[in-house]
């Protein structure tokens, strides 16, 4: 075999390249927030809220994980453009990606919440503290500590499937890709390149997203270990 | 053990007059209390009153109803029949509002339960600034007060992981004295400590007690019961079985107390 | 029906007719290299470990997408004409692949040592060691992780549609872009994934929870 490696097209398309990565982590970063709050207050919803609500969660959560996320892409973009609503692509993909990865976040910030030993709780109501308040003060910031590796990863992963939005014509990473391989005729070695940034960028991501925990856990910046 | 923590002072005749001369209404009062969990008749009917600045000592077997006898005083268990009055308001009626209630009434549980993301200084000054709303600095003074109160003044900023078992235990009480209680519920709160730890719990405890702290303990140390509490009171099978100063320890009228001291001394 | 001819249903059924081969292929591709890598990141040599696990962490951080394009790529610098279906199959075995060998993985090193230890005491070689006594207890906990995952499996086989792979996805887009109902039509599809899906996602959480009492 004697095909012959040639990755000239990165000093042409390096600004395109830049500007695929930018709008990668531009939707992730956009998407990271709300979807946790999201999560979180689905999480809420389905532990403490009204049957009506908790059954409304179960329906969102399951519906979201058991469909693709193209199909939630497509259903919302391609409806949207039906009912002559024009939000643009990035737009559409940071709403989809919200709603999708706010289901699992639902999930696994559940799992945070039960896992707060239950004498918690009963002390914060015996301080007094309204169970709002116990929710913010004392259910929260454990919750998320606790499940936060879990919630770093779930994030990483959400940035990788950005690369799915290049159907809805938003020029991310993996967009810009498909441009320079039908220009170059490289695409092997497009990809290749291509892949090489995501991995890049999902450790820094993953490093930021630690990076934050020391941050807003001062408890484990001090101590350094998990609650 | 702890009995000889503290000399049998003359205090302890002093600390009686509240409950016996003075009017003074109670500030905890049974009256034929009952409580089931299903079928299970838990408190069959019990009669016990706490003045102010009296300290209580509860004993019994495990199972006899202690923990739940003491967790209807804050509402944490309603009561299924009777009348149960604390700091004025009727229990029973069940009209209660339990948060303004518990800001008269601390508990300080066997398993610490401070909260483990929170500094003792945070710990402590959490349910005052959420439910009193007082501002940071007083929040700090206050801290500072509390945390001296149990000896803990330089432990401010440490989290809970970083405290022992008796120190934590410490920030448990400061945090029920940092809401400036009528009343604190004690539930068992040196059963997880080492005898040593024990000690510098009790100490704290007794200095309440001196200080004029109202307050419901529940316990295993007799020697401490006997020597700190003004009344002490015998649950058996979910009755108040025996109750009067500590000295009735070291006179039971009853079979099973004597059983019961006989086995604890 | 509901707008689309039932020739058009019946053409996204056969896209959901060819979401599960490639589920299948995917599958039983990511079976056969997902158990050599759960024993070699299991395994007593640190070499096998590392070369396994950076298998792992390349595959777990790069996009699916990418995954079947270099693939795709990779595979027609052969001067190959390959197909869609090949270029998928071998994309997803990569990916279901890597992450089955570390789910299996960790349910190999949650069987208890002192079950290693045990089997040695009855003079039993390594790999009898493996087989009769730690595999059987590691395949129980493995059932639920499984099933698990095989919904994310028949979920992202939906990226296939970046290489024009014929799936219930590529289907539905190519029925939306001829009649313009995109609720409709990827109401059906998501319907359809969804009732592939979520009977394997309730027998997941049944077999954990039965795990979890057992
Ligand atoms: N929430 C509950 N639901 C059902 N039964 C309960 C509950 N809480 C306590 N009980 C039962 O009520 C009885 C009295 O319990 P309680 O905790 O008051 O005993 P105690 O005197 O404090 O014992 P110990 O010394 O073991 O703490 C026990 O038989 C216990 O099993
Ligand atoms: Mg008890």
């Amino acid at each position: 075999m004697s095909y012959e490696f040639d990755f000239s097209f990165l000093d042409e398309y390096l600004p395109d390249l830049w500007h695929g990565i930018w709008l990668t982590l531009g939707m992730t970063t956009a998407s990271i927030l709300p979807g946790f709050a999201l999560g979180t207050l689905c999480a809420v919803g389905r532990l403490y809220g009204p049957p009506w609500a908790r059954r409304a969660v179960v329906i969102y959560v399951e519906g979201i994980r058991n469909t693709p996320l193209i199909i939630q892409v497509f259903w919302l973009f391609f409806g949207l453009a039906v009912l002559q609503v024009r939000i643009g692509p990035f737009a559409a993909a940071v709403i989809a990606l919200v709603i999708n990865v706010g289901a699992y976040t639902a999930e696994i910030m559940r799992a945070g919440f039960l896992s707060i030993p239950k004498g918690q709780i009963e002390a914060a109501s015996c301080l007094a503290l309204k169970p709002s308040q116990a929710l913010w003060s004392v259910q929260l910031p454990q919750a998320v500590e606790r499940v936060y590796p879990a919630l770093v990863s779930q994030f990483v992963l959400m940035m990788l499937a950005t690369s799915i939005m290049s159907q809805i014509s938003a020029e991310e990473l993996t967009g810009v890709a498909y441009m320079i391989q039908s220009f170059t005729f490289r695409g092997f070695e497009v990809y290749l390149v291509i892949a090489v940034i995501y991995l890049v960028m999902a450790s820094l991501l993953r490093l930021t997203l630690l990076g934050v925990a020391q941050v807003s856990f001062p408890r484990r910046r001090r101590l350094g270990t998990p609650l | 053990m702890t009995l000889q923590m503290r000399a049998p002072a003359p205090s302890a005749a002093l600390h009686e007059s509240p409950s016996m001369t003075s009017p003074a209404a109670p500030l905890v009062r049974f009256r034929d209390v009952r409580k089931n969990f299903g079928a299970l008749a838990v408190l069959k009917g019990i009669d016990l009153d706490v003045a102010p600045g009296e300290v209580v000592a509860l004993i019994g077997r495990s199972g006899s109803g202690k923990s739940t006898a003491l967790r209807c005083v804050n509402g944490l268990e309603k009561v299924d029949g009777g009348e149960l009055t604390v700091c004025g308001r009727a229990l029973h009626s069940g009209t209660v509002d339990l948060r303004e209630l518990r800001q008269d009434v601390g508990i300080v549980f066997q398993s610490y339960n401070l909260f483990p993301h929170l500094t003792a200084e945070q710990n402590v000054t959490l349910a005052p600034r959420k439910v009193k709303r007082i501002g940071k600095g007083e929040a700090r003074d206050l801290a500072a007060e509390v945390l001296a109160q149990v000896g803990l003044a330089d432990k401010a900023q440490s989290y809970p992981e970083q405290l022992s078992g008796g120190q934590q235990q410490r920030v448990a009480i400061a945090r029920s004295l940092a809401m400036h209680p009528k009343l604190i519920l004690f539930d068992e709160v040196t059963s997880a400590l080492d005898p040593e730890l024990t000690g510098e719990v009790l100490k704290v405890i007794e200095r309440l007690a001196r200080g004029g702290m109202t307050m419901m303990l529940v316990t295993h140390e007799m020697a401490f019961a006997r020597s700190v509490a003004h009344a002490v009171v015998f649950m058996h099978q979910g009755k108040v079985w025996e109750s009067g100063k500590g000295e009735m320890l070291a006179h039971p009228q009853t079979v099973e107390l004597r059983q019961f001291v006989g086995n604890g001394l | 029906m509901l707008g689309l001819t039932i020739e058009q249903i019946a053409y996204l059924f056969r896209g959901a007719g060819w979401t599960i081969v490639l589920s299948l292929l995917g599958f039983v591709g990511g079976t056969l290299l997902g158990l050599p890598v759960a024993l070699a990141r299991s395994s007593q040599s640190r070499l096998a470990r590392a070369l396994s696990g950076v298998l792992v962490q390349v595959v777990q951080g790069i996009p699916l997408p990418v995954i079947m394009f270099v693939v795709y790529f990779g595979i027609s610098i052969g001067g190959f004409d390959v197909p869609a279906l090949v270029a998928a199959g071998v994309a997803m075995t990569l990916y279901a692949g890597a992450y089955l060998g570390e789910i299996w993985k960790g349910c190999i090193l949650a069987v208890p040592r002192t079950q290693w230890e045990a089997g040695e005491c009855l003079a039993l070689t390594s790999t009898q060691r493996f087989v009769f006594v730690i595999l059987p207890q590691a395949l129980r906990i493995a059932v639920p992780p499984t099933v698990g995952f095989l919904v994310q499996i028949v979920k992202n086989t939906s990226y296939s549609v970046v290489i024009n792979f014929f799936d219930l996805t590529y289907s539905a887009k190519v029925i939306n872009n001829s009649t313009f109902r995109p609720f409709t039509v990827f109401t059906i599809a998501a319907l359809i994934y969804f009732a592939i899906c979520f009977p394997m996602s309730l027998l997941a959480s049944r077999f954990e929870r039965r795990l979890h009492r057992g």
